[in-house]
């Protein structure tokens, strides 16, 4: 029941770019159109999912006992950066296919802020490890979820007649703050009165 | 030198012209002294590591260029981390999650890369110094539309200043993550008709 109420919590009620603005770079620059922000979205849940669990091992039982906590910043980033580049090759050998359709998006992912938040929002909140796991899975569908929608959006305003300093940048802006507010009604007490809490 | 220092100001401000970074900026812009806190802290990482890039440039190869910035980006701020715990706590808690995200904040990545590594030490850190207070200049101003008519006040740290009519009834959706996204919008489209006048 607590993971599902994660899941529902960092999907909608805290959804990562929506209302913490992590990953706001990718999210304005891959979502102009549907296909390349599925991919980004795919290739982004796939790294939080793993790096996240990798952080929280060498976080437990690495740097804890050792009492190297301070390095914490340092490590993970590292962490990433090198698992980004795995990620690459392992699926460039095992899955060409999946790598043409997410090879050109894994390497910005490491600049992504979501894939470093949600692993040290996971140390702050001290989730174990399957609520680590579900916690960086559901920030990742997050992330999908509003990338794709905005993506379908993004390819109408392309037809609509936007004034003419609003277009490009700012009109996406506005957009995502409207939907933002439409995801204000997704509130906390969701949880309790599904009875997840 | 003047240009590189000045040049962050507006023409090429990191947060309005380049949109670089904006996790930060809408993260922590519902107060003043969070942004001015989270500036600060941005700032000096972005000097350090500036100053440090340009000065290991001939040393790093090109190949591994990208991780070995972000090792010495990522040594900086756990050194301002450290700092502020020690002797601004409650910025340091207000700032949280945001704090240590100043590592992947592409304003400081993209300087080292596209300035710092090819340019002088000293001409890096003037070029540091300018991006920061372009940097600190537009978060501030994003917190105080925000806070002025999100939340009726105006705080500078310790002291705050509460605004007759807007405290009772501000237009709250400014203060939302909603408001931050649609005022980044408005301005950003503002500064788009200002450069296109320019022009």
């Amino acid at each position: 029941m607590r993971l599902v109420a994660l899941l529902i919590t960092y999907v909608f009620i805290n959804n990562f770019i929506l209302v913490q603005f992590m990953g706001l770079c990718p999210f304005i620059g891959v979502s102009k159109n549907s296909e390349s922000a599925i991919g980004m979205g795919l290739a982004v849940t796939f790294v939080t999912a793993v790096s996240s669990t990798v952080c929280y091992l060498i976080y437990y039982y690495l740097l804890v006992p050792f009492s190297l906590e301070y390095l914490q910043t340092v490590v993970f980033i590292l962490v990433i950066a090198s698992l980004v580049q795995v990620v690459e090759r392992f699926i460039r050998v095992t899955s060409p296919s999946l790598y043409k359709a997410l090879g050109i998006y894994l390497p910005l992912i490491t600049t992504n802020c979501i894939v470093l938040g949600i692993s040290i929002i996971n140390i702050n909140e001290k989730y174990n490890l399957l609520e680590s796991f579900v916690s960086s899975v559901a920030a990742g569908l997050g992330f999908t979820l509003v990338i794709i929608l905005m993506s379908n959006i993004r390819e109408r305003l392309e037809l609509s007649d936007v004034p003419k300093s609003f277009r490009g940048l700012p009109i996406a802006f506005v957009t995502a703050g409207l939907m933002a507010l439409a995801f204000m009604g997704f509130d906390r007490a969701i949880i309790s009165n599904l009875h997840l809490a | 030198m003047k240009k590189e220092l000045t040049k962050g100001f507006f023409k090429e401000n990191p947060t309005f012209i380049l949109v670089l970074g904006l996790c930060p900026t809408l993260g922590v812009s519902t107060s003043v002294s969070n942004a001015i806190g989270m500036g600060i802290a941005a700032t000096l990482v972005l000097v350090g590591s500036n100053f440090l890039v340009s000065m290991l440039k001939d040393y790093i190869a090109d190949s591994i260029r990208i991780p070995s910035f972000i090792v010495i980006i990522a040594s900086f701020v756990t050194v301002v981390q450290m700092v502020m715990n020690a002797y601004l706590p409650d910025l340091y808690a207000a700032l949280g999650v945001y704090l240590p995200l100043i590592v992947v904040n592409c304003i400081i990545l993209g300087r080292a890369e596209a300035f710092a590594s090819k340019n002088s030490p000293l001409a890096s850190v003037m070029d540091a110094i300018g991006m920061g207070i372009g940097f600190t200049m537009s978060l501030t101003m994003i917190a105080l539309i925000r806070e002025v008519i999100g939340n009726g006040t105006i705080s500078f740290f310790a002291w705050k200043i509460a605004l007759p009519g807007l405290k009772d009834n501000p237009v709250r959706v400014l203060a939302a993550p909603a408001g931050a996204l649609l005022l980044m919008g408005y301005l950003k489209a503002m500064f788009n008709k200002i450069q296109e006048k320019k022009k």
